[in-house]
């Protein structure tokens, strides 16, 4: 089919990778910018709005998550918090925020990218957390620890593997939602998609379909290793991730 | 001087009411939200019920066969991960631009929760009770049918409870191959700076899910009589 055989050629092309203009230029205001026509620079831009997005959900649920799961308190806050965000459409606040005050482009995507990143961040650590035998965290408290080293060196260590399945989660979630970044004017892989649905180019539809579901797959991949390393041996047989 | 300052104004969205809420945006154009928010309930039931069809039978293959459940759950896990986005992008090629490509992206991530809650709700079921009816002579079938299933529906809900209300907030991102509901709204909205449109879709959309969730918490009500009084622990 020539659909395939357009997307091969995409693919195949170097100057898609680089750039009709190289990869990188200076925007009007003097900031860097990520020409927008080569693969290499629009996935590098891929990735920074996804870390800085997750960055930004991890500073804040991961201290909430430790506190709330240390004095086992808002289970049933952080379960809606989780439920609302999957029943609101990342589409819905993208264009609420572009007709907002906080307007188009990567700023308002890694912000509603954060949103998204928040919950899984919040749920697996409080669960991680308020999961912590109660016998192990009476023995602490038993043995004169304060309130601060049981939750530091008792609970925390024994949350990591939850918590680690939480960023996992969360990160790859982020880097398969900023593709719709494209739709709001902002950047990224979803780019390729964007405009060759605009210019009916439909190989390179495919390919920027393949390109996004590889990244997002070898994210995962990636992840998943970082997770089996930051578990304990003697954990890895019981990890389930909770969200 | 003053007509071309309107003008402008008007352009840029400054000046002008531009409110987040609008009656009259409703009575202008019910019609046509209507119609959206049709779309993306049916396009939300259909793919959900399609799901179904599938991941039964999916599980229990699974099920009762250990050997199929690792690709069966891999498989299912490689569509969960590659974006919806992406998903479509990589379907529209082959079934076009329109309503076939979001329905079978829809589907295509149903079918894991479904999966994976169906099994997980299947394998939960206490042996004693298994054992009890295959003493009592149960042949396989009965016993699926009449044991395993409904032991294993809490679960099953509680996977097309997470199910249901992802596929409505899903239906959106059918933008991109320009079939997404109330998600074409939005984007129309967006496009030409018109708040009452975007948050009026926005609202209607997570009103469609918190719908739908209660629609299946009463069903389930009314096909698990005898877990009404633990129903709280499990749903999740």
């Amino acid at each position: 089919m020539s659909t395939i055989g357009d997307a091969w050629d995409y693919l195949t092309d170097p100057v898609s990778w680089t750039g009709a203009h190289g990869m990188f230029g200076t925007n009007l205001d003097g900031s860097l910018r990520f020409q927008q026509d080569s693969i290499i620079a629009l996935a590098i831009e891929h990735l920074y709005m996804s870390f800085a997005a997750v960055a930004i959900a991890a500073a804040l649920a991961l201290p909430l998550g430790l506190w709330l799961g240390h004095i086992r308190r808002g289970g049933g806050a952080t379960t809606v918090i989780s439920n609302v965000s999957r029943a609101m459409p990342t589409l819905a606040l993208l264009t609420l925020f572009s007709a907002s005050a906080i307007g188009f482009g990567n700023r308002a995507v890694i912000i509603a990218a954060a949103i998204f990143a928040f919950p899984p961040i919040l749920t697996n650590t409080f669960t991680g957390m308020a999961g912590v035998d109660a016998d192990v965290r009476e023995a602490a408290f038993g043995q004169g620890m304060t309130r601060r080293q049981v939750a530091l060196r008792v609970e925390l260590p024994l949350a990591v593997p939850l918590i680690a399945a939480g960023l996992r989660t969360s990160t790859t979630q982020t880097v398969a939602t900023v593709p719709l970044a494209a739709l709001v004017a902002g950047g990224g892989l979803g780019v390729i998609i964007n405009t060759g649905v605009a210019t009916q180019r439909y190989g390179q539809v495919l390919a920027g379909g393949i390109l996004i579901a590889a990244l997002c797959l070898g994210i995962d991949q990636l992840l998943s290793r970082v997770q089996r390393a930051a578990t304990p041996v003697p954990l890895r047989a019981t990890t389930v991730a909770a969200a | 001087m003053t007509a071309s300052g309107a003008v402008s104004r008007a352009v840029y969205g400054r000046g002008v009411d531009n409110p987040w809420l609008s009656l009259d945006y409703l009575r202008r154009s019910g019609g046509e939200v209507w119609e959206h928010l049709q779309i993306h309930t049916t396009l939300t039931v259909e793919a959900m019920l399609i799901a179904i069809a599938l991941a039964l039978p999916l599980a229990m293959i699974a099920r009762r066969s250990p050997r199929l459940s690792g690709p069966i759950l891999g498989l299912t896990g490689v569509l969960y991960t590659v974006p919806s986005f992406a998903l479509f992008a990589l379907l529209a090629p082959f079934t076009g631009i329109g309503r076939t490509t979001v329905l079978i992206g829809l589907v295509a991530y149903a079918l894991l929760v479904l999966v994976r809650n169906t099994l997980v709700g299947l394998q939960g079921v206490d042996p004693d009770i298994v054992d009890a009816a295959r003493g009592l002579g149960y042949s396989p079938t009965r016993l699926l049918l009449t044991v395993e299933l409904p032991n294993a529906l809490p679960s099953i809900v509680a996977g097309l409870r997470i199910a249901t209300v992802s596929t409505v907030a899903l239906v959106t991102v059918g933008v991109v191959v320009g079939y997404g509901g109330l998600g074409q709204l939005m984007f129309r909205g967006m496009q030409s700076n018109y708040r009452a449109q975007i948050a009026t879709s926005a609202l209607l959309c997570l009103a469609l899910a918190l719908v739908l969730d209660l629609l299946l918490v009463l069903a389930a009500r009314w096909a698990m009589p005898w877990a009404r009084s633990r129903a709280r622990s499990a749903a999740v």
